[in-house]
């Protein structure tokens, strides 16, 4: 075979099914799309046809609905509601465990004092296999590694599964209505270049001359899993319209952000009157952190025992719309709902920056989705712009 | 809230067993059922909380003092007002669980109703009945440590409670929406997937998020979240398909006198 070969071809939904079963047979638990419950979910697969063949959604803000396709296609859908951070980020994990050892006693003997011994938990990481990555998802992974694993104090655990990940990239032919990957630079192909890298990337193409995926290896891993797939070599006319409908894609986005540096939008509307327009709207249940991909915050919870002798630190999802996230001595430093939210958009949209050194938002549109009462982000910042250019007009 | 957390005072004596004590005042005794089906727990890990259950009047109680009262129940007679101050003031620490010891209880519907009515129409012998007009949570007669929400409490919060008094720390018990609990135990939204009237987002937390689990909306039995906002909250109801009056309904329920619940209901939520 030409190396041309081995990094890209075609492959049908019988490939599909043998993907999962390759990668359940090199020890990885395959995760990917299902219905469950009336939504496109991400759960464990054991075969190809739990994934959602023929199935599609219909997205607004504070709405989703899972609608039948005529056209049988598994991936003609966009992101739902939960996100790979659930497996590579769980929302709840042990850190530590710690035993009192008692004392003999003979408080001079250092060795036999009473004393807490901690033990951090190291449980050795499953390995994943994502299947149905969509490009929105690469770039938050990318971001989460940053935010995780970038500076001196690395998140071991997160490493240890992302290390051991396998990514299926698929890239969006038929974006939802929420969608805003364009305009944030992360879809909806998976050609943007510095993003996390994939092993392999598939593209669905179904037409007259059938229903096929285009794949490209993106690792040697996935060029040796692709090998071990039925499939024949790319050719031409499924390549073309595999570019194609993502080209395609890209012009049909249901929503986009105002075209200006969003950093020195949120930056120059600290002040802005549309907080407390949307803080009148926002319920503060904190689901659009929840299912945000890159939104990363946990607290600390300790656990002991009636005993008082076995002792537990653990880890979960946190919210910065939740009062607790701000509670010092003295009280809760961001009490009002606009200053919440106020947290919430900047942080995504501008000091990420500062922080991460990218955007904290990849356009997914999932917390414009999920939101209850379909708050959207891309229409803030559209309002504080316009607030802005109405203020810098002299209007004020 | 608890303030204090200093390990130096905390509730366990030195040496001997914790004493906890269980009181019940107006309520159905569900939570108490709750903290039976904890005794595996508080008597195998441990083996050394003694606990004593005062289901009746107060004769019935020890001289105490109790490292730990548990209080179930609201008050409603004159004598429940007596009772709850004699527990005050034998117990070190005093814990209320649940909907009823901590916000009245669904009886609280009482309060703006007319009581001599009521007691005309379901008793034979309204003469025989001595109640309050009002049916309230303990904080509103004495002093209280924590409270504990849910109707009924949930299991695990009540261990929790009990360990963290024990070892002289604060319980870890959320105060924000049960939307919080919903999105990590990884629920699809009812109301966003289905469009089913749910009060997640103005409840709060603490029973895992288990009715929309099982594809049903919250219906508010951990009463009010420590962040509502009611005015953005009813018209989403109303959008699910609720009147008036089922707004109304759905608020009097476990805790309607729980303040926040009481005045969305009262308020017409038309407007
Ligand atoms: S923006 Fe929406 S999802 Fe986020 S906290 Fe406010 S109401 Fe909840
Ligand atoms: S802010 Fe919203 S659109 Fe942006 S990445 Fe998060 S969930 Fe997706
Ligand atoms: S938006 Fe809030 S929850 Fe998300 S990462 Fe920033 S501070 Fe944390
Ligand atoms: S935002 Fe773009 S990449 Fe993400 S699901 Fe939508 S179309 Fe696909
Ligand atoms: S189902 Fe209810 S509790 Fe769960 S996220 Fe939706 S509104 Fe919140």
């Amino acid at each position: 075979m030409t190396d041309r070969d081995t990094t890209t071809a075609v492959i049908g939904k019988d490939g599909v099914d043998a993907l999962i079963s390759v990668l359940a047979g090199r020890g990885r638990t395959v995760v990917g799309p299902t219905v469950r419950d009336g939504a496109i979910v991400l759960a464990e697969l054991t075969r190809g046809d739990e994934l959602p063949y023929g199935w599609g959604v219909e997205l607004e803000a504070g709405h989703y609905r899972l609608r039948a396709r005529e056209d049988g296609a598994a991936f003609a859908n966009s992101a739902g509601p939960n996100s790979w951070k659930t497996f590579l980020h769980p929302q709840r994990e042990r850190q530590w465990t710690a035993e009192r050892r008692t004392g003999s006693g003979d408080d001079t003997d250092t060795d036999s004092r009473e004393a807490w011994v901690v033990v951090p938990d190291e449980t050795p990481s499953r390995s994943y296999a994502f299947l149905g990555v969509r490009p929105c998802d690469l770039r938050a992974i990318a971001i989460q590694d940053r935010v995780l694993t970038g500076g001196p104090y690395a998140d071991r655990a997160y490493r240890g599964r992302r290390e051991r990940a396998f990514l299926v990239v698929v890239e969006c032919t038929e974006p939802g209505a929420t969608c805003f990957c364009v305009s944030m630079g992360a879809g909806p192909g998976v050609d943007g270049g510095s993003d996390a890298s994939y092993d392999l990337a598939l593209t669905e193409v179904v037409d007259a001359a059938g229903h096929r995926f285009h794949v490209r290896a993106g690792s040697a891993e996935g060029a040796a899993v692709l090998a071990e797939l039925p499939h024949r070599p790319a050719d031409d006319t499924t390549a073309a319209a595999a570019r194609e409908r993502v080209a395609a894609a890209a012009g049909r986005m249901g929503r986009t952000m105002p075209e200006v540096d969003l950093r020195a939008l949120m930056r120059d509307s600290l002040g802005a009157e549309r907080w407390n327009d949307v803080a009148a709207r926002c319920l503060t249940c904190g689901n659009c952190t929840m299912v945000c991909p890159t939104c990363f915050c946990t607290s600390a919870e300790d656990v002991t025992d009636l005993t008082g002798d076995h002792t537990e630190r653990w880890r979960r999802w946190e919210s910065c719309f939740d009062l607790e996230f701000t509670h010092l001595p003295g009280g809760t430093v961001r009490s009002s709902s606009s200053s919440r939210y106020r947290q919430w958009c900047t942080h995504k949209l501008g000091t990420w920056h500062d922080q991460f050194g990218s955007s904290g938002c990849v356009g997914c549109g999932r917390c414009v989705v999920w939101c209850p009462v379909g708050i959207d982000i891309t229409e803030e910042a559209h309002a504080l712009a316009d607030e802005r250019a109405a203020g810098e007009g002299g209007t004020s | 809230m608890p303030a204090d957390t200093d390990p130096s005072t905390a509730s366990r004596p030195r040496g001997g067993r914790p004493k906890l004590a269980v009181w019940k005042f107006a309520s159905c005794d569900g939570c108490q059922l709750t903290l039976l089906d904890c005794e595996d727990e508080l008597l195998g890990i441990a083996g050394q909380v003694e606990i004593s259950y005062f289901l009746e009047a107060s004769s019935a109680a020890g001289p105490g003092p109790y490292d730990l009262s548990l209080v179930e129940g609201s008050i409603t007679t004159e004598d429940d007002a007596r009772r709850i101050r004699h527990v005050r003031e034998v117990s070190r620490r005093l814990v209320t669980i649940g909907a009823c010891a901590t916000s009245g209880g669904i009886q609280a519907l009482r309060n703006h109703a007319d009581v001599t009515e009521f007691l005309s129409v379901v008793y034979a012998r309204p003469d025989y009945i001595r109640t309050l007009d009002t049916s309230t949570a303990i904080s509103a007669h004495v002093p209280v440590d924590f409270e504990l929400r849910g109707c009924p409490i949930d299991r695990g919060q009540l261990i929790e409670v009990i360990c963290a008094h024990l070892s002289g720390r604060t319980p870890d018990v959320p105060a924000h929406s049960v939307c919080f609990e919903c999105k990590r135990r990884g629920t699809v939204c009812v109301v966003v997937a289905r469009g089913t009237p749910c009060l997640g987002p103005v409840t709060h937390a603490g029973c895992g998020a288990l009715c929309p689990a099982y594809g049903r909306g919250c219906y508010g039995c951990f009463g009010p979240s420590d962040s509502t906002n009611f005015p953005a909250f009813v018209p989403l109801l109303r959008r699910d398909g609720m009147d008036t009056l089922d707004v109304r309904r759905v608020l009097s329920t476990f805790n309607t006198a729980a303040p926040e619940f009481d005045a969305a209901a009262r308020k017409d939520p038309q407007t």
